[in-house]
């Protein structure tokens, strides 16, 4: 129990003191998982939109796919990448394994299901009297998806909030990929596992700490949003 | 302005049940023409094909210009517009609502600032041109309906049940509102089930009877 205390307010320490190991590694956090959010938001909002808006054969079985995908394992991710990236795999030319990139590419992998998904729900949850309107009003088409998809913004910032969730708390696929080398591809997650392994529980807990902060920043986020998207329906 | 409308034969059918059946008219420019009858009896999905929103079964919608025919593209539909029962509301301010038809065709910001300012002084929505137009009341979203139908000066402007399930004294602003229009020229097309309403707006009293669609004696 003392031990407990003696950690956690060695932790509330190095927070209020900026340590600068414990700042560097947040800040790769953010810039990991802000960069493969950046990059799953490019693709997965032009994919929903497609999705929800494109008519091709088979649709029914890409959306459950896409759904499927929302729930991959970080570690098979993490394994698949750490495949292609390796030397001998197909993408072993560009010496991107144990790299931020790598790291990055694995977490877009696990961030773009859930993006695109939860867009394309929101979409398609749009009443379809909204259309309508927009056509009786002289939109053309392509006015009248933008139309529909700015009537879905709450639910596609849900769904922007919740990969950025599941992304900052992962730790699997990171780890593989990244080798969690100090300096450079070490961020809040592989650490926390790193020194709880070896009994260096302050830091632990500090980016424990910051990672419940962000975790919970972003969970009021979405209920501002969901709150939001309820009241103005 | 000149732009009539002539349907020819139209036929349509829901969920195997005929709709209509053979209904022929010709809309001249100008007037109000109100479509009445009962709840089911065809009067939304007429105007629905008419407005270019839906499409017959079989039987030809024709727009004509003097005595030019147009093709329907998106410059016959932007000269026509539907309000529908439920309105549409956009989830944004009463302003951007009303203002949504000169934006999408590319209007410049005064144009837009004054004549939607101007359609909401004339649905006597000015003083909530900031709110949140889902947190209107029924009767407003009408009128709102109503004004962002007829920002983008419709030559031809439908109306499908625009007092259905509002208040007297809302019923009584947009017929005045319809009565207004009708003295600037615009055609407008109605469908109420409410007969006295109907004969108070109609030039023209129409009906749909046995799927077909009569014309009824004033």
């Amino acid at each position: 129990m003392n031990n407990i205390a003696g950690s956690l307010s060695q932790a509330f320490s190095l927070i209020l003191h900026l340590d600068q190991e414990l700042l560097s590694i947040i800040l790769l956090s953010l810039r990991v998982s802000g960069s493969a959010l950046v990059v799953s938001i490019a693709i997965g909002l032009p994919l929903a939109a497609f999705m929800a808006f494109g008519k091709f054969p088979l649709k029914g079985i890409f959306v459950n796919i896409l759904n499927t995908f929302m729930g991959l394992p970080p570690v098979v991710v993490g394994l698949l990448v750490y495949l292609f990236l390796s030397r001998s795999g197909p993408f072993g030319f560009l010496a991107l394994l144990y790299t931020p990139s790598a790291m990055i590419i694995a977490q877009t992998i696990l961030a773009l299901p859930i993006v695109a998904s939860l867009t394309h729900s929101a979409i398609v949850s749009v009443d379809p009297i909204i259309r309508q309107a927009a056509k009786t009003l002289g939109a053309t088409p392509l006015q009248i998806s933008l139309t529909v998809i700015r009537e879905a913004r709450y639910g596609i910032m849900s769904g922007i909030m919740a990969a950025f969730g599941r992304v900052m708390a992962e730790v699997g696929a990171i780890l593989i990929v990244g080798g969690n080398i100090a300096g450079y591809t070490r961020v809040m997650t592989t650490t926390i596992a790193l020194e709880t392994d070896k009994g260096n529980f302050e830091l632990a807990l500090a980016l424990g700490l910051i990672l419940l902060a962000i975790s919970l920043a972003i969970n009021v986020a979405l209920n501002v949003f969901r709150k939001k998207g309820t009241a103005e329906a | 302005m000149n732009l009539r409308l002539r349907i020819s034969q139209i036929r349509k059918s829901h969920n195997g049940d005929r709709v209509l059946d053979d209904c022929s008219f010709f809309f001249e420019q100008g007037g109000v023409y109100v479509l009445t009858g009962p709840n089911g009896s065809g009067k939304s999905t007429l105007l629905r094909i008419c407005a270019l929103l839906e499409r017959p079964d079989s039987g030809e919608i024709a727009y004509f210009l003097g005595q030019e025919r147009l093709e329907d593209n998106i410059f016959l539909r932007r000269r026509v517009t539907l309000v529908l029962p439920q309105v549409g509301i956009f989830n944004t301010s009463v302003f951007n609502n009303i203002s949504y038809g000169l934006r999408v065709r590319g209007a410049g910001r005064s144009e837009i600032e004054q004549k939607t300012a101007e359609m909401l002084a004339f649905s006597g929505l000015t003083q909530k041109r900031g709110q949140n137009a889902p947190s209107l009341s029924s009767g407003e979203k009408q009128r709102m309906g109503i004004a962002r139908g007829l920002v983008i000066e419709p030559e031809m402007l439908f109306l499908d049940e625009p007092t259905a399930s509002i208040d007297e004294t809302n019923t009584r602003l947009i017929e005045e509102m319809i009565l207004e229009k009708k003295k600037q020229g615009i055609t407008m097309i109605i469908t109420t089930h409410d007969r006295a309403q109907a004969e108070r707006l109609a030039d023209k009293l129409l009906m749909i009877r046995d799927k077909k669609l009569v014309s009824v004696p004033a």
